[in-house]
């Protein structure tokens, strides 16, 4: 498989529009990606399974079980589609608990499409006030095209209309930057190195120690 | 193999019946304890070092003295000392001095400290944790091994011929362990230069630890101290035993739910599945604890956290008790299918001997007739005219 997408989800109800928009999103990409003539698998994490798993890794420290399993998902694949409803005025605090437990750099360079889903298109901003300050804070190159669902557009013949449309213009976009050579460069021009990299390949420890006096690497 | 205690110092109510200790009720029961572990055969009482409530574990220096004074064979050592906010030379000073005090009974386990309020309160930034606890060490071996020290780093004062005093016992430095959670950057730095590694393992899943573990190892070998199965690894653990299991369940849970560090969140048998917490039988304490081997390898100290959580002095004396009474089946199990070329844990004793055998290290220097040394410049003419008292 060429290419990996995995979609987050974080609706509470089942079923929940924002499931529904996901899955639509997911298939747009999936579309979008295959008509550039390559493969790719689209994965499904829903979060609400995982809020009692991401409460504790908040109290713990570590992800458990499924919760460890969707962090590795979602840090290895190559784009995201996440997908909030609104509360509040904003994400979710189940959506927002889990970026907050990945790993520092995890998305860095990452295509992420932002979608999210509401009872009323007054709520529509939330993604360049909220989703789009919170993964450009987290390094992921986000689509231009963000998609926001309201009750009413997945009444009669909206999706068709509107709502497609628009999922197939950011999934096109998301595929577009899948393409390119994104992740990489951003996370070169970082430099940064992560606590795996450490793992796979230690920094020698004369480097260390001439890193601790020199005072340009903060570590 | 050692087997031992480690304390951190908490100052937390007994949630069963919301009684708080004063601080010098834990303070003496710190005492107590580490005297109990000595009387049921345990190798080693270890002190943490905390600078805030609800903690009592400042000045573990003071705190290990006076134990030392009272005891007679454990060995005293810290979890941990914070190499980053202490300056390294008061900590050459401290343990050169207990060395002497207890005749060579004391090593200690530098950390970095994860108290980001502590830090400016000794004038040092968080974000700098690494970078400190590799230079404070590196000024800190040479405090210990050079009896004449000229110094300049970016942490502290420079250093111009300087010698740190006493020297260490015999001519040899206290054994050093570096404690981490999940830095590689110090697995890397405790393999370097052939110290120990201990991981704090009680909060964490296996994986995690076996992984810290493993680096170390192999970082070990690779700067040739040894194999890698020759690697100075210590892990901590945490159990909760009664001579029969649902009692250990059922008097431990109150305390774990409303534990400082994890109360409130994972379940009793969650965490007991995710990380090595054990509360049962004994025989469950002892296959679990024998268990820990499978992922960490043969290794050289287990040091169990015993008074925690609000659990009064005479439950963990009672602790301490049971533990006493499978220790010799628990020092069976850890010598069975050791292969012979891993090490002990150094002491004093063995690093005298790898040493060549003791050497008096103290430094004579003459010094003025009043004070040793002088800090007034004699040929200053306003000094000798305070002198003469007519300033």
């Amino acid at each position: 498989m060429d290419r990996s997408i995995t979609v987050i989800s974080a609706g509470l109800s089942v079923p929940s529009s924002t499931r529904v928009l996901a899955e639509l999103l997911g298939s747009a990409a999936e579309r979008a990606v295959t008509a550039r003539g390559e493969e790719v698998e689209v994965e499904y994490v829903e979060l609400r399974p995982l809020a009692h798993a991401l409460a504790d890794h908040l109290l713990t420290g570590f992800p458990s079980g499924d919760l460890a399993d969707a962090i590795d998902k979602v840090t290895a694949a190559d784009a995201l589609v996440v997908v909030t409803p609104v509360f509040s005025g904003s994400y979710s605090g189940l959506f927002k608990t889990f970026f907050d437990v990945l790993r520092v750099g995890a998305l860095e360079g990452k295509p992420v499409l932002i979608a999210a889903t509401a009872g009323t298109a007054r709520h529509s901003l939330v993604l360049d006030h909220a989703l789009r300050p919170l993964f450009s804070y987290l390094r992921a190159l986000v689509v231009p095209t963000g998609i926001f669902a309201a009750s009413e557009d997945f009444g009669g013949g909206a999706v068709d209309g509107g709502l497609r449309k628009r999922a197939d213009r950011a999934a096109t976009e998301l595929a577009a930057l899948l393409g390119c050579s994104g992740q990489a460069t951003v996370r070169q021009v970082a430099r940064r190195r992560s606590v795996d990299d450490e793992f796979a390949a230690p920094t020698p420890f004369e480097q260390l120690l001439r890193e601790a006096s020199d005072g340009d690497t903060v570590r | 193999m050692q087997i031992g205690i480690f304390t951190v110092g908490d100052v937390t109510t007994d949630p069963t019946t919301g009684r708080t200790p004063s601080e010098h009720e834990r303070i003496k029961a710190t005492v107590a304890i580490a005297k109990k572990a000595e009387e049921v055969g345990l190798d080693v009482f270890a002190t943490g070092e905390h600078h805030n409530p609800p903690f009592i574990a400042s000045n573990p220096t003071a705190t290990l003295a006076y134990i030392g004074a009272q005891t007679e064979r454990i060995i005293l050592s810290t979890a941990t000392t914070l190499i980053t906010t202490t300056d390294p030379v008061l900590i050459a000073e401290d343990y050169a001095k207990i060395q002497h005090l207890t005749d060579g009974r004391v090593d200690l386990m530098l950390g970095r400290g994860n108290t980001g309020p502590v830090y400016p309160w000794f004038g040092k930034d968080i974000r700098q944790g690494i970078n400190l606890a590799i230079e404070n060490y590196a000024l800190l071996r040479r405090l210990w091994t050079e009896d004449v020290v000229d110094w300049e780093g970016r942490f502290r004062t420079p250093l111009q011929g300087y010698t740190s005093t006493p020297r260490p016992l015999d001519g040899v430095a206290p054994f050093v362990w570096h404690g981490s959670i999940r830095s590689p950057e110090i697995a890397e730095q405790a393999a370097y230069y052939g110290d120990g590694f201990f991981h704090n393992h009680i909060f964490w899943p296996a994986s995690h630890t076996a992984q810290m573990v493993r680096l170390y190892r192999e970082r070990f070998e690779h700067y040739g101290h040894g194999s890698a199965e020759q690697a100075i690894v210590g892990l901590g653990g945490q159990f909760f035993m009664r001579r029969n299991s649902q009692d250990a369940w059922n008097e431990f849970r109150p305390y774990f739910d409303n534990a400082p560090v994890y109360g409130h969140g994972p379940s009793l048998e969650d965490f007991t599945q995710q990380t090595p917490l054990t509360v049962g039988s004994p025989q469950q304490v002892l296959e679990r604890t024998l268990s820990f081997r499978e992922y960490a390898g043969d290794y050289q100290r287990q040091l169990f956290l015993l008074d925690h959580a609000g659990l009064p002095l005479k439950t963990v004396l009672e602790q301490l008790d049971l533990l006493g009474e499978i220790l010799p089946e628990m020092r069976r199990g850890f010598a069975e299918g050791r292969p012979g070329q891993v090490p002990d844990a150094p002491t004093h004793a063995s690093l005298v001997q790898a040493a060549g055998g003791p050497m008096d290290a103290t430094v004579h220097v003459e010094g003025d007739s009043a004070t040793g040394t002088s800090d007034r410049d004699l040929h200053d003419p306003e000094v000798a005219r305070i002198l003469e008292g007519e300033l």
